[in-house]
């Protein structure tokens, strides 16, 4: 094989950033989301979809030309069903979904009838030129059981992750790994407050998903960290994760560029119905990282590890392993 | 790391063969699919109804009716062992929950309590080993003895309830022509409902949201309805209101003479003189029998026909009905006529069923999904293989090969256990044509680093997917214990992304370590000549440019 193309080795190697002792930068900026996150949810709430609280969903399509919102809009407020929000979607300008608030049982109707008889008003307002394609309607049971299900779902998970990383680690790497994933989806959500997104099933299920793949990136670096404390058994935890973090940078920062290619045209070309669920993933995909290697291993300081792993190195070290064990050990104690 | 014996390489193209072969069907129309020859595959993928189009309706019963129809019957079934026990009792009541009846004579207590023990049915579950019955039955002061339902007897009536709740609504959407209608039961006491292609569900709404329990009862033959409510009504009768204004509210006996479930059948038709529309329906033998003797008996005298607890009408009986047929009128339009005819004869449901979810979507939007799901995993897949050729050469055109063949593999599982496509099942697809690739990204990376590291080309690609593995395996089990975990918590389209997440991370983990392995295992073969070249290009470490001592 005469030519071979060997791809380009873009990324840089050797870097040695002093990421580890600037923590209290990445650790500051981290907390100031957080509280920004908690502040939002205090204050303004998530935007929660028909699925979380109930009411209806109308997704519409005109069936020549635009849909003009506004006109719409007054259109659909004076139909006295109470809150009614119009809003438009895709990039053709002719699609808008319409949201009627959880109607209120009367003596004669009960929840399924009175909110059956609000969406027939808004059916009937919207006339011949304007074709109905998609309807959502979810009481108030469900929207409760699904808002539980879904917190239950998030915490579940986070558990499964937490004895996992522990059972495979030790009880630090476990915590500091749920922490920086709390962090993750705790700004995530908090996002969500401040872009006033909807906040439905499948947004929870984006987070889920979040959860399970923003720790693969701290497992590579925690992977490499416990190699690394097997390898040099001298040098101090500091400079070991900073080491592991810049060793593991180019697989940390490569493994979500490929995800979010993905996402990313599921953000740019798929439907309205995943939208948020995209935005969260791809959200969720550069907080990860960004957990991954600046959070994660500053909380590892924070609790200490075991220095004396009593298992072998992983492999019996090579010429180049034992050359370079060497070599930075002098460096170390220097 | 780098060898496979021959029957491992011959499993592994097999794999991909049979990949292929399940996947096929799905690619091509149902008609040309059921025509092919037996040996090949025919399962295709099920698209959701958010891809089809169609109506999913989550039914909910009323448990508290179930619960009152139990007591109602116990209240006769109770009255009926004391009279045949010649206990006499002042009154039977229902309070909190539970009957209470107190007997005439304070001494007969004790043999009512025992009488009514009977009444006890043994609720078991073998497989819990929990016994009990489904009653509890206690004496209380002054001669009263209490029954009340027990946890255990009422789910099993619930149960029992749902299970013909579901024949029921099966019925009744098939008298409207419906074909392919999925009708579950979710939970304990719920009903999920799915009929594709349907977009208008209001007559669907209206079919299965009465209960349509139709009852013949006695009027009381002096008292009025007007009269009664001013005093209290007699023991044994109750005040029922009219379905509409012209049938005004009568006082009728709680018992009624005949039930629905006794009908034979139930007609929509045309009255011979008014030409208004009505139901001409028969009883069955008993059900004639028992509408016979009554109307023998009580001839000149009104009755009522009841439907949901309303009266619909009270006509007064001319002659003693005894070939068992009749027919109802009351106001009733040729629809009206017809949509209870189709309650009638599919029977009444058990207790009512409310709507508590509707999701429909139009067959174009889901056409739209589809196709918005195509651009962006064909967009996405492009995209990522772009970059990883770009950045790592051949290995990067294996872990393509590999991420499409796992694409394969996640859609021929699909067809094979006969799962669900959903809209967030596409974007799962899509996701994990990302995640796939990252195994061969931290395979590569380490690669890199061991060719920095002064490694043979040889000795670095064994150690990159040696020391990548276990980084993989713990990776992608994180992720796999999210998905599992949104299975089991999730309904409708999250498990449709839970199946397809947690299958595409079996197969990328699969795919990384076999197809993509084997791979650079030919390429190694086949360059055995000649001296091996490193498949990645790479910036030799710094520190070993510059010899032994680190910048």
């Amino acid at each position: 094989m005469r030519f071979l193309f060997k791809g380009v080795d873009f990324f840089p190697h050797d870097t040695r950033w002093k990421i580890i002792e600037r923590r209290y930068i990445f650790i500051g900026l981290s907390w100031a989301l957080a509280v920004l996150s908690a502040v939002l949810l205090m204050t303004r709430g998530l935007n929660y979809g028909v699925d979380f609280k109930g009411g209806s969903l109308i997704e519409v399509q005109a069936k020549a030309g635009g849909i003009d919102i506004g006109e719409l809009r007054v259109r659909l407020d004076k139909l006295g069903i109470g809150d009614v929000q119009v809003q438009a979607v895709g990039t053709t300008g002719n699609e808008a979904l319409i949201r009627v608030a959880q109607q209120v049982p009367t003596k004669d109707l009960n929840e399924e009838k009175v909110q059956g008889a609000a969406n027939d008003k808004v059916k009937g307002a919207l006339g011949e030129t304007i074709d109905v394609r998609r309807i959502e309607v979810v009481g108030p049971t469900v929207s409760a059981e699904l808002k539980r299900t879904g917190v239950i779902a998030v915490i579940a998970s986070m558990f499964g992750i937490l004895l996992y990383v522990w059972f495979r680690f030790e009880w630090q790497f476990a915590v500091a790994a749920i922490l920086a994933l709390s962090h993750d989806v705790f700004i995530t959500v908090g996002m969500f407050s401040l872009l006033w997104y909807e906040f439905d099933l499948s947004v929870v299920a984006a987070i889920l998903t979040l959860a399970g793949y923003s720790i693969n990136d701290t497992v590579v670096v925690f992977d490499r960290i416990r190699e690394n404390l097997r390898r040099y058994k001298r040098m101090p935890l500091v400079e070991l994760l900073n080491l592991s973090i810049n060793e593991t940078l180019s697989r940390t920062v490569l493994t979500s560029v490929t995800t979010a290619l993905a996402v990313l045209a599921l953000y740019v070309f798929g439907t309205a119905v995943i939208h948020g669920f995209s935005f969260a993933m791809l959200f969720g995909i550069v907080i990860g990282t960004y957990s991954s290697i600046f959070v994660a291993a500053p909380f590892l300081l924070l609790f200490g590890v075991k220095r004396d792993w009593s298992g072998p190195a992983v492999k019996a070290p090579s010429k180049s392993d034992a050359a370079g064990k060497g070599r930075r050990e002098n460096v170390a104690s220097k | 790391m780098l060898h496979f014996t021959r029957w491992k390489q011959i499993a592994i193209v097999l794999s991909v063969v049979l990949g292929i072969v399940f996947v096929l069907p799905s690619f091509f129309a149902k008609e040309t699919v059921a025509g092919w020859p037996w040996f090949i595959p025919r399962a295709q993928i099920n698209l959701g109804l958010d891809l089809r189009g169609g109506a999913h309706l989550l039914l909910s019963m009323e448990t508290a009716e179930v619960r009152k129809d139990w007591l109602d019957t116990l209240r006769e079934d109770a009255r009926k062992r004391l009279r045949d026990a010649k206990i006499v009792v002042a009154s039977v009541g229902v309070a909190n929950n539970a009957l209470q009846v107190r007997v005439g004579n304070a001494e007969d207590a004790d043999a009512a309590l025992k009488e009514l023990k009977g009444l006890a049915q043994p609720t078991g579950n073998i497989i819990r080993g929990f016994s009990g019955t489904d009653l509890d039955v206690n004496k209380a002061e002054g001669g009263v003895i209490i029954i009340a339902p027990t946890e255990a007897g009422l789910q099993h009536r619930i149960t029992e309830a749902i299970s013909a709740a579901i024949e029921t609504v099966r019925r009744r959407v098939d008298f409207t022509g419906t074909t392919e209608a999925q009708i579950v039961r979710q939970g304990s006491d719920r009903i999920l409902v799915q009929v594709p292609g349907l977009l208008e569900t209001a007559p669907l709404k209206e079919l299965i949201g009465k209960t349509a329990r139709l009852t013949f009862h006695e009027v009381h033959p002096s008292i009025s309805a007007e009269e009664a409510k001013k005093t209290r009504p007699p023991s044994g009768f109750r005040i029922y209101p009219g379905a509409d204004r012209e049938e005004g509210d009568q006082l009728l006996r709680e018992t009624p003479v005949v039930r629905g479930d006794e009908l034979k059948s139930a007609q929509a038709a045309f009255d011979s003189q008014t030409h208004e529309p009505i139901i001409a329906f028969t009883f069955n033998g008993s059900g004639a029998r028992k509408f016979g003797d009554f109307t023998k008996t009580h001839v000149g005298r009104p009755f009522a026909i009841v439907l949901d607890d309303k009266v619909i009408s009270a006509p007064v009986i001319r002659d003693a009905i005894l070939g068992g047929s009749g027919q109802i009128s009351g106001n009733f339009t040729v629809e009206t006529a017809n949509q209870l005819a189709i309650q009638l004869r599919s029977g009444a449901l058990p207790a009512k069923l409310t709507v508590i979810e509707e999701r429909v979507v139009g067959a174009s939007l889901g056409q739209d999904s589809i196709e918005a799901g195509k651009v962006s995993a064909a967009i996405g897949g492009i995209a990522v293989a772009s970059f990883m050729i770009f950045a790592y050469g051949l290995l990067g055109i294996f872990a393509v090969i590999g991420a499409a063949i796992h694409i394969i593999f996640v859609l021929a599982i699909m067809a094979v256990i006969g799962s669900t496509m959903t809209l967030p099942g596409i974007a799962g697809i899509v996701l994990t044509i990302g995640m796939a690739v990252d195994a061969n990204v931290l395979i590569n990376e380490r690669i890199r680093e061991e060719l920095r590291g002064g490694r043979t080309p040889i000795s670095a690609i064994e150690t990159g997917f040696t020391r990548a593995y276990g980084t993989i395996i713990d990776s992608q089990l994180t992720t796999f214990i999210a998905g599992l975990v949104m299975f089991w918590l999730g309904s409708g389209p999250i498990r449709g992304f839970a199946v397809t997440l947690t299958l595409g991370i079996m197969t990328t983990v699969y795919t990384a370590f076999t197809i993509a392995r084997l791979l650079v295992v030919w390429w190694l073969a086949a360059q055995k000549t000649r001296k091996v070249e490193p498949p990645l290009s790479y910036t030799p470490s710094a520190s070993l440019k510059a010899g032994s001592t680190r910048p």
